[in-house]
């Protein structure tokens, strides 16, 4: 193959990823000249709606933007509008909020890192093939994907756009009985998270430096997953109403999802690796022991570790998830009053994949009159951009097609982006000049 | 023709694409959350198309396309035309597919009303979304004919496990006539319309979630879309009896499935 002159790579369709999108990629004398990622998956204009509607209709809709991370939306999404009210919910609805949130991130993390992510590291093309080969790790992913899913059902019903959440709390208190029969499946699923993390630790990692900046949400005493302050790994620690101060949401023209960078126009990280990197120390020791185990140290810059990163987070999230279901007591108040008011609120959540940050505004009967919705995957396109360029050129740009094709896709994987809610699946392009 | 007679040429493993068009995902994960079925389903199938399970053949000539997502763009409209082209059967999955989904709220803007979501959505490059974006979010039969629907916003694995089933019996997947407040009546849910005021579309909305949200205690929103003998007249009357308003009322009725035959009316 020549390097000077231009060649076209294509992958019709990026797999194992959720919604649609594509890859341009432009290879001139050895460099790459252009990488797009182009989201095509086609605009639903939620934001807008969603204007004039109920505070109750707005819960049950932002779920409709994701299938796979529907309960960071409602949580989000009634965070800020319980801000807005001045709507102070009770303890028992905070905890209970935190066990369902736990809950969706240990369904997402386990369907990713078994059906999505190690395929690619043990050179299947998909999880089912790597089920014929590794059946016992892949229903071991399964066993602990469906307990997460179980956890959403107790508040919500139904895992995939649950309907638990209300303003104020939720619509109803689950038995004591029900939460607590979680508490043999979640001692036996730590074995099972335990073991997750030595699988995933025996991977073979490409050695990949990714210099941008790290950005999560950061908990007065816990791992974060529903908190008011912003890390990042520039030193800066902020609450989430100064995140425009900090950070720019910009559309670009190659795709239907918009992109956030730093005020100065650099990348930004977020998601499970950053999540631990900035928060390890929130990690009861025995926990950092075990990820000091898997021979990778963090602060790790390697996006590749993000799998490890999610293994670990997610032995975190199954611990906390029973230590809530042992202290779980039934309420006949599970929801606080409701109340509206004219007013304006930010509020975030860590979504499996990263921050998810709302901004609402109200009038005074109540009804949304500005909506921002900033999705993770939105935030980290082009940071997903700059570490393929990264990790290409590592990789070497003289290798054929398919082998490029294979680590693009790789490296994009890691992310485990969420294209519908981005925008809301991938075609690489690659032209070499 | 019935069911039977044109499932009778159906390969003994057929083969399966899962499409996805505009859409939350959600639908697929009926397939993926559920990982024992699909592994189950990958042994009685050939599935060759499944972008989020990993798969990839998209114009591969199938025995069934299972299309989940509506069609808001005029590409899509092209390549679901292929699709359709390549399917022996199409099933469609979820409302979105069916009736256009929770996104076909846009089809109440005139163009200057979409303009100005499009513009304040996209303010640095409207251009290109307008390029792209259909007046309407439509469900897949406004384009191309579609042999079998599972409704549900999100559908459940169970529905489409045992449509995958009927299918591969040739049968066509059962249909539920029934309205939510069947399965409030046989799971001894009391009426939270009667008993604590909600407001309820129980009584117009097609059964299939097992009064999930009664049993929360709260009022169906109607995931499922119209249920056969749905009474649109007297569901309207009694919220305004209830003290609703004409606007609240609407927005009951245009949520996840507004552009629903069966839920239109005075």
């Amino acid at each position: 193959m020549s390097l000077d002159k231009t060649t076209k790579i294509e992958i019709p369709i990026l797999a194992r990823v959720e919604g649609e999108g594509a890859l341009d990629l432009e290879i001139t004398k050895g460099q790459i000249t252009k990488c797009d990622v182009r989201i095509y998956e086609p605009p639903r204009y939620f934001e807008k709606f969603l204007e004039g509607r109920a505070p109750n209709e707005i819960i049950d809709a932002v779920a409709r933007i994701c299938g796979i991370c529907p309960l960071a939306y409602q949580t989000a999404a009634a965070g800020a509008m319980e801000q807005v009210f001045g709507i102070e919910i009770s303890q028992w609805a905070k905890d209970a909020r935190l066990l369902m949130m736990l809950g969706q991130w240990i369904q997402s993390e386990y369907l990713h890192i078994h059906l999505l992510a190690t395929p690619d590291f043990l050179g299947y093309r998909s999880g089912i093939e790597m089920a014929k080969d590794y059946p016992n790790e892949v229903l071991r992913g399964v066993r602990l994907q469906h307990l997460g899913n179980d956890i959403m059902k107790l508040f919500g019903g139904r895992s995939v756009h649950p309907n638990g959440v209300k303003l104020g709390g939720f619509w109803h208190s689950p038995k004591e009985s029900a939460v607590k029969a979680f508490i043999p499946r979640l001692e036996a699923a730590l074995k099972d998270a335990e073991d997750v993390i030595k699988f995933v630790s025996g991977l073979t990692f490409p050695d990949t430096t990714i210099p941008f900046t790290q950005v999560s949400l950061r908990h007065p005493t816990e791992y974060p997953v529903i908190a008011d302050h912003i890390v990042t790994s520039d030193g800066l620690e902020f609450h989430v109403n100064d995140y425009d101060k900090h950070f720019r949401e910009f559309h670009a023209p190659q795709s239907t999802a918009l992109h956030s960078t730093t005020l100065d126009g650099r990348p930004i990280l977020l998601g499970p690796l950053s999540r631990i990197n900035l928060n390890f120390d929130r990690l009861p020791k025995h926990i950092q022991d075990m990820a000091n185990a898997t021979g990778v140290q963090f602060p790790s810059k390697n996006m590749f570790h993000s799998v490890i990163a999610r293994a670990v987070g997610s032995y975190w999230a199954l611990e906390r998830a029973l230590q809530l279901c042992h202290a779980y007591t039934y309420t006949d108040t599970p929801s606080a009053p409701e109340k509206v008011c004219a007013g304006d609120a930010w509020f975030a959540v860590e979504a499996p994949r990263g921050v998810q940050i709302d901004h609402f505004t109200f009038n005074a009967e109540g009804k949304a009159t500005n909506i921002r919705i900033s999705a993770p995957t939105s935030q980290n396109l082009p940071c997903i951009e700059a570490n393929l360029r990264i990790a290409l050129e590592k990789f070497g740009l003289d290798r054929p097609d398919h082998e490029i094709q294979l680590h693009a896709e790789m490296v994009i994987r890691n992310y485990d982006p969420c294209i519908s809610c981005s925008s809301h699946f991938l075609t690489l392009n690659v032209t070499r000049k | 023709m019935s069911a039977h007679d044109k499932l009778l040429g159906l390969a003994a493993r057929p083969k399966v694409a899962v499409h996805k068009f505009s859409s939350c995902d959600g639908c697929q994960l009926a397939f993926i959350n559920d990982a024992v079925s699909l592994l189950e389903l990958s042994t009685l199938v050939d599935i060759v198309h499944f972008a989020e399970a990993g798969p990839l053949d998209e114009f591969a000539e199938v025995d069934l396309a299972i299309i989940e997502g509506s069609v808001n763009t005029k590409h899509d409209i092209h390549r679901l035309e292929m699709i359709r082209e390549k399917a022996k059967y199409v099933l469609c999955i979820g409302a979105c597919a069916i009736t256009g989904g929770i996104q076909a709220l846009r089809n109440y803007q005139d163009e200057k009303g979409l303009l100005s979501w499009q513009e304040g959505v996209y303010p640095q490059r409207t251009d290109v979304i307008i390029a792209e974006d259909l007046p309407t979010a439509k469900p897949i039969s406004a384009y191309v004919p579609v042999d079998f629907e599972i409704p549900g916003c999100p559908i459940t694995s169970i529905q489409l496990v045992s449509a995958v089933r009927a299918i591969l019996f040739g049968v066509e997947p059962e249909k539920n006539v029934d309205s939510v407040c069947v399965s409030c009546k046989h799971a001894g849910i009391t009426c939270v319309m009667v008993a604590k005021g909600e407001p309820c579309l129980g009584p117009v909305t097609a059964n299939g979630c097992e009064a999930l949200c009664p049993s929360l205690g709260r009022g169906c929103y109607g995931c499922f879309g119209a249920s056969k003998y749905a009474n649109i007249k007297a569901l309207k009357q009694q919220f305004r009896d209830m003290g609703l308003t004409e606007q609240q009322i609407t927005h009951k009725f245009q949520f996840i499935n507004s552009q629903d035959a069966g839920l239109q009316g005075e």
